[in-house]
Parts: C-alpha cells; sequence; structure tokens
C-alpha cells in the first residue's frame, strides 16, 4: 500500500505574527486510519482547514487525493466525508430526512443508497425516529452516516468520540475499520490521547508544529527515552514527594492506587526502592509499566 | 474517619428525566475522587448537588461533617468550586479578579491580600498578577480558575471536567498542585470524560445514565480482569481479529490502530496464546507480539456495559 491520498510538504499559516501551523511535513497512505493529536489551539483545524481548501497556506505545498489545496480545492472537498464533534445535524428532522437533506447536497438521489447506509451504521428500523430523540451513540453514527453517504475516499473526522460511552466508542471505531478496509482512508483529529490509541498512525501536534509521526507502539518505543515503572508503595502522597526529588527520576504522578514514574534508562527496580527506603518509605511492589501517548507527547513536549 | 464529604442516595431529575439516581459516595482528606462518564452521564448534575449549586430532590449531603440543607451556609464554605466554564472579568488583572472572589467568599480587607499572594505563588502566576485576564493563555487561565476556587481555604475542592482540550504539559502542571492539595488534606471530586485521568484518581465512580455502575480503586475496578487482557500485533489485522473470535475462550476482541486487544475467560489466557500462536500462520496471518498486558479503566468499563446489556437482554 504505497499510495498516497495526500502528500504535504512544508505547510505554513500565519495569522499576523502568530505561527499557527509550522513547516508541516507528512503524507496519508490510501486505506489508512491516521490520527494527528494535539491539544486545543495546536494548529490541528487550520492544517485540517487548509487541507480542506477553505484556508489559504502562507507557504507549502499540499496535494490531497492528487488535487492542489490552492487550486483545486473544490475537487477535494467534493471527495471528502467530513464529520465534526458538532453533529451538524437537525434535530427535528428524522432520521432519514437529515440522511436525504445531506444526500441530496452531494447530488445522491438513490433511496437504495440511503438505506444501504443506514444498514452498515446500524440504524435500519430508526429511519422515522426524530434525530434529536436518539441517545448521542447512535447520533453520532448517523452524523458518520451523513458524512459517507457520496462514497467519500477520504474521510475527515474531527473528535469524532469524544463524550460517548467506551462501547459506543468501540463500536463506532469498528465501523471505521469496515470503512478502511473497503479502501476508504481516515485521517482522525483529537485531542483526546485515548482516541489516537484507535489509529494505524499518529501524528503529534504542538505550538503549530508536528513533532512525530509513527504507529503508536513504535513512538511508545523510539520517543521514550527511559522507562515507566509503577511503584506501589504506602503511605503515597509522602512517596510521591520522595520520587520527585530523586536524580534520575524524570517524572512521577499519582496513577490511582500507586505511583507512575519516568525514569532514566539506566534505572533499576532496586535503585527506585533504595530511593524510597533513603527516605524510610517502604515500597511493596516495584514493576515496569506500559507507557503511554501522553508519556510520549510530554516527553516530545519537552525535548 | 471523618470523610469531608458525605453523599448519600441524591436523586435529581429535570422534567421527566432522572439526571442522577441514587449516588451516594464518600470522600477522606487526601483523596481525589473521579466521577467517570460519557456526556449526559451525569457528572455535571452530581458535582453541583455536591456543592449546593441544584437542590437534590432526594439524599442528603455533609460537607466537613456539616448537612448542606440544613447548615447551608458553614457547609458551602467548605467547599472550593471550578465549574466547566467559569468566568473571569477580562478587562480586570490577575489580582483584580482574585479580589473579587475573595470579597465574594467573604475574606477580610487584611486577609485577601496576603491570601491571594500566597495562592498566586501557588499556582505560579504571582509573576502575572498585574497581567489582565484576557491575555492569559488557556493553562494560565485554568491556574487563576483554580486560585479563585481556593482563596478562602476550603477543605474540599470540586472541579467539574477541568482539563478537556488543555496540553498535556499543562495538565501535568496542573495535577501537580492537585497533589500538592492533596497532601495538605484536601479532598477532592473531579468529573472526567477521560479513563487515562480517572486511573490516576484515588478512587473513581463511573457513572452511566445517572448511577454508579461501579466504585472502587482503579486496582479494584480493574482486577476481575487482571491477566485477561492480550495484545495481538500483526497482521492482517482482520484475519488475527475473525482467529481471535472464533475461539471459544475468547470473550471480547477491540480493535485498536495497530494491534488487537483480546479479552479471555479467568485462566485461559494460556491457551488462547498457544492458539493464536499455532493458528494464525494457517489462517494467512502474521503475529508480530502477543502477550499480556494489564487491564485498563476502558477494558473494565466495557466488560461492564456489555454485562449489564447481558443481563438487560436476558431479563426482557
Amino acid at each position: 500500500m504505497t499510495e498516497r491520498i495526500a502528500e504535504v510538504t512544508g505547510l505554513t499559516k500565519r495569522f499576523g505574527d502568530f505561527t499557527a501551523v509550522d513547516g508541516v511535513t507528512f503524507e496519508v497512505r490510501a486505506g489508512e486510519v491516521l490520527g494527528y493529536l494535539g491539544p486545543n489551539g495546536s494548529g490541528k483545524t487550520t492544517t485540517l482547514r487548509m487541507l480542506l481548501g477553505l484556508l489559504r497556506p502562507t507557504s507549502g505545498e499540499a496535494t490531497v487525493l492528487g488535487f492542489d489545496i490552492r487550486r483545486e480545492a473544490e475537487r477535494i472537498r467534493e471527495r471528502v466525508g467530513y464529520m465534526s464533534q458538532r453533529f451538524a445535524l437537525y434535530d427535528e428532522l428524522t432520521v432519514w430526512e437529515n440522511l436525504a437533506f445531506y444526500a441530496g447536497v452531494y447530488g445522491v438521489h438513490d433511496p437504495g443508497r440511503l438505506r444501504q447506509v443506514l444498514a452498515m451504521v446500524g440504524l435500519t428500523g430508526v429511519e422515522a425516529d426524530p434525530a434529536g430523540s436518539l441517545p448521542i451513540g447512535w447520533r453520532q453514527r448517523l452524523a458518520l452516516a451523513t458524512a459517507i453517504i457520496h462514497h467519500p475516499t477520504l474521510l475527515v473526522l474531527d473528535e469524532p468520540t469524544s463524550g460517548v460511552d467506551p462501547v459506543a466508542r468501540r463500536g463506532f471505531w469498528d465501523l471505521i475499520y469496515t470503512l478502511a478496509e473497503q479502501g476508504v482512508t481516515a485521517f482522525v483529529t483529537t485531542h483526546y490521547m485515548d482516541e489516537a490509541e484507535y489509529c494505524a498512525r499518529v501524528g503529534i501536534m504542538r505550538r503549530g508544529r508536528l513533532l512525530a509521526m509513527d504507529s503508536p507502539s513504535a513512538l511508545k518505543r523510539s520517543a521514550l527515552p527511559g522507562l515507566a515503572w509503577d511503584v506501589f508503595a504506602d503511605p503515597m502522597l509522602p512517596a510521591l514527594e520522595a520520587l520527585q526529588r530523586l536524580s534520575r527520576v524524570q517524572r512521577a504522578g499519582l496513577a490511582g492506587d500507586h505511583l507512575r514514574a519516568i525514569t532514566n534508562a539506566d534505572v533499576s527496580a532496586a535503585d527506585l526502592e533504595a530511593g524510597l527506603s533513603a527516605s524510610d518509605l517502604h515500597a511493596f511492589r516495584v514493576e515496569r509499566a506500559e507507557p503511554t501517548l501522553e508519556d510520549v507527547f510530554l516527553t516530545l513536549a519537552g525535548s | 474517619m471523618s470523610a469531608l464529604i458525605q453523599a448519600r442516595g441524591l436523586r435529581r431529575s429535570f422534567g421527566g428525566t432522572v439526571a442522577v439516581d441514587d449516588l451516594s459516595l464518600t470522600v477522606q482528606p487526601g483523596e481525589i475522587y473521579a466521577l467517570l462518564g460519557p456526556d449526559g452521564a451525569g457528572k455535571t448534575t452530581a458535582i453541583r448537588l455536591l456543592c449546593g449549586a441544584l437542590a437534590a430532590d432526594e439524599g442528603e449531603v455533609y460537607l466537613s461533617g456539616y448537612d448542606l440543607r440544613r447548615e447551608t451556609e458553614k457547609a458551602r464554605a467548605q467547599i472550593g468550586y471550578l465549574p466547566q466554564r467559569f468566568s473571569l472579568y477580562g478587562e480586570m488583572t490577575v489580582l483584580e479578579n482574585l479580589h473579587f472572589f475573595a470579597e465574594v467568599r467573604g475574606l477580610s480587607r487584611q486577609d485577601w491580600l496576603p491570601r491571594s499572594t500566597e495562592i498566586l505563588q501557588f499556582v505560579e502566576l504571582f509573576e502575572f498578577r498585574d497581567r489582565r485576564a484576557e491575555a492569559l493563555s488557556g493553562g494560565m487561565r485554568q491556574k487563576l480558575g483554580l486560585a479563585a476556587a481556593l482563596i478562602h481555604r476550603p477543605a474540599i475542592l470540586l472541579l467539574d471536567e477541568p482539563t478537556g482540550g488543555v496540553d498535556p504539559v499543562t495538565r501535568q502542571s496542573f495535577w501537580q498542585l492537585l497533589i500538592r492539595l492533596l497532601v495538605q488534606g484536601v479532598a477532592v471530586v473531579i468529573s472526567t470524560p477521560y479513563m487515562d485521568e480517572a486511573s490516576r484518581c484515588t478512587r473513581v465512580g463511573f457513572l452511566s445514565r445517572g448511577r454508579m455502575l461501579v466504585e472502587g480503586t482503579p486496582g479494584q475496578v480493574t482486577a476481575p480482569l487482571e491477566g485477561r487482557i492480550l495484545e495481538v500485533a500483526g497482521e492482517p489485522r482482520p484475519v488475527l481479529e475473525r482467529l481471535a473470535r472464533s475461539l471459544a475462550a475468547v470473550e471480547d476482541v477491540q480493535a485498536f490502530g495497530d494491534r488487537l486487544h483480546v479479552r479471555v475467560g479467568p485462566g485461559a489466557a494460556e491457551a488462547v496464546i498457544r492458539s493464536l500462536g499455532a493458528q494464525a500462520a494457517a489462517q494467512g496471518g502474521r503475529i508480530d507480539s502477543l502477550r499480556r498486558v494489564p487491564p485498563t479503566l476502558e477494558d473494565a468499563f466495557i466488560h461492564l456495559l456489555q454485562q449489564q446489556a447481558g443481563a438487560g437482554q436476558a431479563t426482557t
């Protein structure tokens, strides 16, 4: 799968003396689920608006689906499906009417296609219900249906599952994976670390810059220069303060009923136990922990 | 034990909708308690019931031992509350904003300035005290909100989704401040939709449709799944997913971006690991890594919600 759905080179957007997007370079591969992770204001949406041709870059180049974002924006937008965190649904209209409305906008007039898309997102049988009466997880699937009604090649999802329960969320991602298997490429912007874990590759944005882009597993392997630890000690808060004072501990924090530390790579469990003993504290268990995307983010942001 | 928050049987409905139903919780000094749940689960209503911004239809709340219904003033004086959307006066400076909140909270003329200085140093905003609030970054605004909530030295801090969309670096430093408050014996309740945030709290209660589904330390909540979550990485994922689903001891398969999480029945991990390893190649798949991983809160809640849905189907 070497076909590229988008190629972005040195993309930059300045507003006055504020650089919202700063020399961003990446590619989107056909059929992948690509995440674009960053806090509010990090440049995610500005990047997206440029890629959809809604905002003119200050400098840099990009093609999406083979079309130039400056000169062929309309042709890009015809082929892209867009779903935002604020689902643009009409609450008073029924499920069917909402879908028919978006189908009309895209010039889709085949009722068979509407039925097919409703079946795919699991909403067959509720066609006559007002959209406003649906649970949030169903509204989200209806919003997805409106975004894919015109067979887009590229699906853009803006924080698609923030605020929904875990079961609805995974059901939604299973739908995205099904679409990906059918060849649809998904570009997902999110500030939500959990959501980024659902992406095959993740780009990490901060203050307009793309700090890294790779699979979540690879980011955790490569970006973190040290080790992650779970430390079970009692009492916990004094132990936390003691860990934070140790020189080879980069970061320590609470993790529910235990503590979590990121240390230099040469630190052993015995070192941490000894460090706590020196403060008359006892660690009854110290074990290696799984790094998270947040660990990756914090490390990249710090360097 | 003298719990700082004791709530029993709280219930509140709006029109015909029950937003919070039979909610009880107890929070001790130095504890941080997460109210975790999706949008609409009742988190904000619960927080507002705890601080008295909303009256409960049923149930009672004691704050540092004061009955919120009958000793309202004393009970409320125990609380610092940071709502989801808090207002600051944009054209006023950081210090002027704090002066305002100090007056609202009844601090005396002699008291407000030294306390403001102290709390601004605590949240690392002292050097910005003369900056207008509208010129603060998002993270600094949030710290000023926290300072305002803490101005009267409350024993209890209620935070309604304080870190949504915030830079993880800012979130990290916000948490460091919370930890220092916990060390001082403050009790904190935080509402959050984020599993990773809840997993940092002393205890977590999972809200769904206004009801508390489960409560405990993160370790207690995930304990039933200990040793039962396998991480599978390899190609092609759909093949591995179908294979995993075909095994009898596999209860559930969750696809992530570059791997699968497979939940197996109690004691079945070794057998499933062997079966997956033995059968992958014959099915046209390749396994790159296969190991047990610690269960997450998300694993636990999906398990719980599935059990609940299963029980619902069985009885109808």
